[in-house]
């Protein structure tokens, strides 16, 4: 009779996971047992502790990956190593801010309760086991403990018919590419005997296939688990309708965690898992990157709604994050890395400003309401305008260094072509980050309410430390690049 | 060798400046007169550098007040700076250019944001000049888009919203082939030398080995950016809305200067470090340019704003440039640098007068003005010294830069110069023409009571006239300070065409 083994566990590189996971539960617990309602400051400040509590822990497994290098713990499953600590910090950062901006939002729709900290860090843990995954059930776990917050968190907004439409939609799909993800695992599974990447890897490293149309097949098949995940065309549709109907904080949150989470995931699964079939896989993200940036760019042109229009950019972004995985070596992991860390930031904050434009109610956000901003409010415009410079890659801010970054590891294995088509796809979607600043700094209209938008002193905050991380890294990014640098150093394998 | 101290204090004071005027922006006032402030010390700075400077530092290659640190490794950043007699007038044209549209382009409206963009600008603008690395010249290069946007956007014509998107996503897609090109550049030299870390520093790219055909598509990628940007025929399409939306000082900033960054960028990066594309595409870019100074020179005879007429005329001026620059020779070469500069002046001085007339009669329409010579004889006067000087009389500055490239031009590719030296004849025809409609006839209605030049409007066009005489009629001095450099310059690019 077999015996169950429990394997070691090394606590130190599962306890980010844990503590988000831990507090969210504890935040669960305490609101069935407190007699009425949770008071809102409690929920709030519980998220922004558990997330500086986790960036401490990931100062301390950076510490200690100084000293001893990467390792994977419970039976090779969950890795520890530079590139998860340096993802974990930024999806922590992200998960602070954004819950600073969900708790004003909240306060403002009368949609009282602890229900969203409570996801939000469950969702985060998710995330952050994504990016420690080395295995593919692993990451499935991730994957699924990441998106079931999310599906709930869509519809947060029970009063608005599109907020629980979103949700829907979001949970059909992504269901399907849950499925369609865990059939690819399922048959790698089947081709190398293994779900462990590194086993793989190995696997792969050591024999021939003489038939690999399974491995193949299965590969596909994660590839478009993924790229439903970060919204890569031709799996992109749900995002507008998903971006536009979600509460605003939410689609904040969702937009820097997921694709920081499922990023990092990616590239650990093709560069640690499938590092040896770089032949077979690039041809086809190749054509996904040029689909992801022009597609991307192009249909953001028409879009007069703010939140649609950030959706396609994110959606170009995908593609440009995504030429960091097909380089395929430790300059383009750390680019992708770079990417991650000042895009997770950038689009908070930006999103944090689109909460506080959209008013009582969350409606507003045709452009044509942020017309003259600039002019009424300097620090809120010129904050946004930062944000989407720094978007749009214009130098002196992060995005800038994040394109470079990407553009030369692309560059510098040998595809100048896609590092061309993305850079004139940047310069598609320059046009509508562009069109918004102007409307930013135009006359203010008579005829629309010129008054001005309260910014409460959370949202302020989230907005403020998205404004000067993007400047920051965009004056000195040498310190980031060179952390990001050291952080693939320690990639495994 | 100077310190590269001077160049940096270039970079930085302007920058500082902008700084400056926005933290006094609730003085009336007071952010104008800082920026005046910093535009006349940017002058004399520009002019110490350039008497400073000296071409015959050992190990230099004729270069001065040289420094490179490295920013960041990873990324092959570096801030390297370097002044030689290719980009001396460059520097100098950047700080009058600043000092001269201040003066004459003054906006009243939200004037602290206005000028501190023009600050911002120049300092942007100067770093691309004295840039020394392929990578940092890329990114002051497209940051210089950002200012002139806004710049456009906020203070421009009743169009300005749609010009500066089309501004800046003409240069901006053009710029990315050369982000491209520069980076397949950096790696291909790392590719070579392994041990080194990622650099994009002048001399390295230089140095990088590469096949012709290699060569000459990077040098197609080049050609695409610096030919929007200058403009040259046919990637113009931008600049005559642009110009004519433009606020004056808008207008002189962009043809007067920023055009410049891409002639400049053509000569030193496009034929300095691909001198083995160039030999094999040199006839392709003199055609387009031959191109661009009759088709700038026809378009220029029937255009029907002045501004607009201004960048006809502009693209005419820059493609003489071009020609000059692929010349091959050290003469058309010296042309063209000296051009550079000349068209910068002469440029300054129809904006500005332009806007003098805009501000008068709210119109720059061709057809609103008639026989202003007799209310105005001093904007008159004005006018025809700079339009004189375009024409390229002798005694003046515009006609010692265009002899020199007709030469040298005509001793390399002697059918080309031959079909140019029409433009020439062309300039005489639209500027006498323009000049005829607007000035000449009788004055009637609103044009009678037109008031000349005051004397703020006066003093500002008196160094653009004196540099006009003075280059005109003794260029010797400027001459020898650029000549090291263009022999220097040219000699390396035909030797490494022929060893390569």
């Amino acid at each position: 009779m077999n015996t169950l083994t429990i394997p070691s566990i090394h606590y130190l590189t599962i306890l980010p996971v844990l503590i988000f996971f831990g507090s969210s539960l504890l935040l669960l617990i305490a609101s069935a047992m407190w007699r009425r309602s949770v008071p809102m400051g409690f929920s709030t400040s519980l998220t922004v502790l558990t997330s500086a509590a986790v960036m401490v822990v990931t100062y301390f497994q950076w510490r200690g990956l100084d000293k001893s290098g990467a390792s994977t713990t419970v039976a090779h499953a969950v890795v520890l190593d530079g590139f998860s600590v340096v993802a974990t910090a930024a999806i922590a950062l992200s998960v602070g801010l954004a819950a600073l901006v969900a708790h004003d939002w909240a306060l403002r729709e009368n949609v009282r309760g602890p229900e969203y900290q409570i996801l939000a860090m469950a969702s985060s843990a998710g995330a952050i086991l994504m990016t420690q995954a080395n295995d593919l059930i692993v990451i499935f776990l991730g994957l699924e403990i990441l998106s079931l917050g999310l599906y709930v968190l869509v519809a947060l907004d029970r009063r608005k018919s599109e907020s629980a439409e979103a949700s829907l939609k979001y949970f059909i799909l992504g269901g399907f590419a849950s499925a369609i993800f865990i059939y690819g695992a399922a048959l790698l599974y089947g081709a190398t005997g293994s779900t462990n990447l590194t086993t793989i890897s190995y696997f792969l490293g050591s024999n021939v296939l003489l038939k690999p149309g399974l491995l193949v097949a299965g590969g596909a098949l994660l590839l478009v688990g993924f790229a439903f995940k970060v919204a890569a065309v031709p799996f992109h549709m749900w995002s507008p309708d998903v971006y536009e109907g979600a509460p605003t904080p939410v689609t904040g949150f969702m937009a820097s965690i997921v694709k920081v989470g499922a990023f990092a995931a990616l590239i650990r699964v093709m560069i640690s898992g499938l590092g040896t079939q770089l032949g077979t896989w690039r041809p086809i993200l190749w054509v996904l990157i040029v689909l992801t940036t022009l597609v991307g760019a192009a249909l953001g042109l028409p879009q007069r709604n703010a939140k649609r229009l950030l959706a396609y950019s994110s959606i170009n972004h995908a593609g440009f994050i995504l030429i960091g995985v097909w380089a395929g070596t430790a300059r383009g992991s750390a680019a992708l890395l770079f990417y991650l860390v000042t895009y997770a930031p950038t689009v908070v904050a930006t999103f944090a400003i689109v909460t506080v434009m959209g008013g009582l109610g969350d409606e507003r956000h045709s452009l044509e309401s942020y017309r003259g901003l600039a002019r009424r409010q300097p620090w809120l415009g010129a904050s946004l305008a930062v944000l989407l410079l720094s978007q749009l890659g214009a130098p002196l801010t992060a995005g800038f260094y994040a394109k470079y970054s990407v553009l030369a590891a692309a560059v510098d294995s040998g595809g100048s072509i896609l590092a061309l088509i993305a850079l004139l796809s940047a310069a598609i979607a320059a046009s509508f980050y562009l069109r918004w600043t102007v409307v930013l700094y135009a006359e203010p209209d008579e005829e629309l309410d010129g008054s001005r938008v309260i910014v409460p002193r959370g949202t302020a905050i989230a907005i403020g430390v998205g404004v000067v991380l993007t400047l920051l890294f965009g004056v000195w990014p040498g310190p980031l690049v060179t952390l990001a640098q050291h952080a693939t150093v320690y990639f495994l394998p | 060798m100077h310190s590269s101290l001077w160049l940096s204090a270039l970079i930085a004071l302007p920058l500082i400046g902008a700084m400056v005027s926005m933290l006094v922006r609730k003085i009336p006032g007071a952010s104008y007169a800082v920026a005046v402030g910093v535009g006349a010390l940017e002058v004399v700075l520009s002019l110490i550098v350039a008497v400073l400077y000296k071409s015959n530092v050992t190990g230099a290659q004729g270069f001065d007040f040289v420094s490179r640190h490295v920013v960041s490794a990873p990324l092959g950043l570096a801030y390297d700076v370097a002044l030689d007699g290719l980009s001396l007038l460059m520097v100098v044209l950047t700080a009058l250019v600043l000092l001269l549209s201040l003066l004459g382009g003054r906006d009243k409206r939200r004037e602290p944001a206005f000028v501190s963009w023009l600050l911002i600008l120049t300092g942007l603008t100067m770093g691309a000049f004295v840039a020394h690395d392929v990578l940092e010249f890329f990114i002051f290069f497209e940051l210089t888009l950002v200012p002139c946007y806004f710049i456009i956007s906020g203070w421009g014509g009743a169009e300005r919203a749609r010009a500066a998107l089309k501004f800046f996503l003409y240069t901006f897609t053009a710029s990315a082939s050369l982000l491209i090109g520069i980076l397949y550049m950096g790696f291909a030299y790392q590719h070579q030398h392994p041990t080194l870390a990622l650099t994009f520093s002048y001399g390295a790219m230089a140095a990088t080995a590469m096949s012709h055909a290699t060569a000459v598509w990077l040098f197609i990628a080049f050609a695409v950016a610096f030919g929007a940007k200058a403009p040259v025929w046919p990637l113009h399409t931008w600049s005559p809305l642009t110009y004519a939306e433009a606020p004056t000082a808008g207008s002189i900033e962009l043809s007067a200067l920023l055009a410049k960054l891409g002639s400049y960028g053509l000569l030193r990066f496009a034929v300095g470090l691909l001198p083995v594309a160039q030999v094999s595409v040199r006839p392709y870019v003199m055609t387009l340019a031959v191109i661009g100074i009759l088709y700038g020179s026809t378009l220029a005879v029937v255009a029907k704003d002045l501004k607009r007429f201004v960048a006809y005329s502009s693209l005419a001026q820059m493609s003489f440039i071009t020609l000059g620059i692929m010349s091959g020779s050290t003469i058309g070469v010296t042309g063209a640098v000296l051009l550079m500069f000349n068209h910068g002046i002469i440029t300054i001085g129809f904006f500005l007068i332009i806007g003098f007339l805009e501000r008068r009669r709210a119109s720059i329409q061709i057809a609103d003005f008639s026989g202003l010579q007799g209310p105005a004889p001093v904007l008159a006067g004005l006018f025809t010294v700079a339009m004189l000087a375009s024409i390229g009389l002798p005694g003046l500055s515009g006609f010692i830069s265009e002899y020199l490239i007709l030469i040298g031009t005509f001793t390399t590719h002697a059918w080309w110069s031959v079909v140019a030296s029409l433009g020439v004849l062309a300039s005489a025809v639209y500027l006498l023409w323009a000049y005829q409609r607007v000035f000449h006839g009788r004055a009637q209605g609103a044009n009678a009571d037109i008031m000349d030049a005051t004397a703020g409007e006066r003093w500002v066009l008196v160094p653009v006239v004196v540099l006009i005489v003075v280059l005109g009629v003794f260029p010797k001095p400027v001459l020898d300070r650029i000549t090291p450099s263009v022999h220097n310059f040219v000699t390396q690019v035909a030797t490494a065409s022929v060893t390569k």
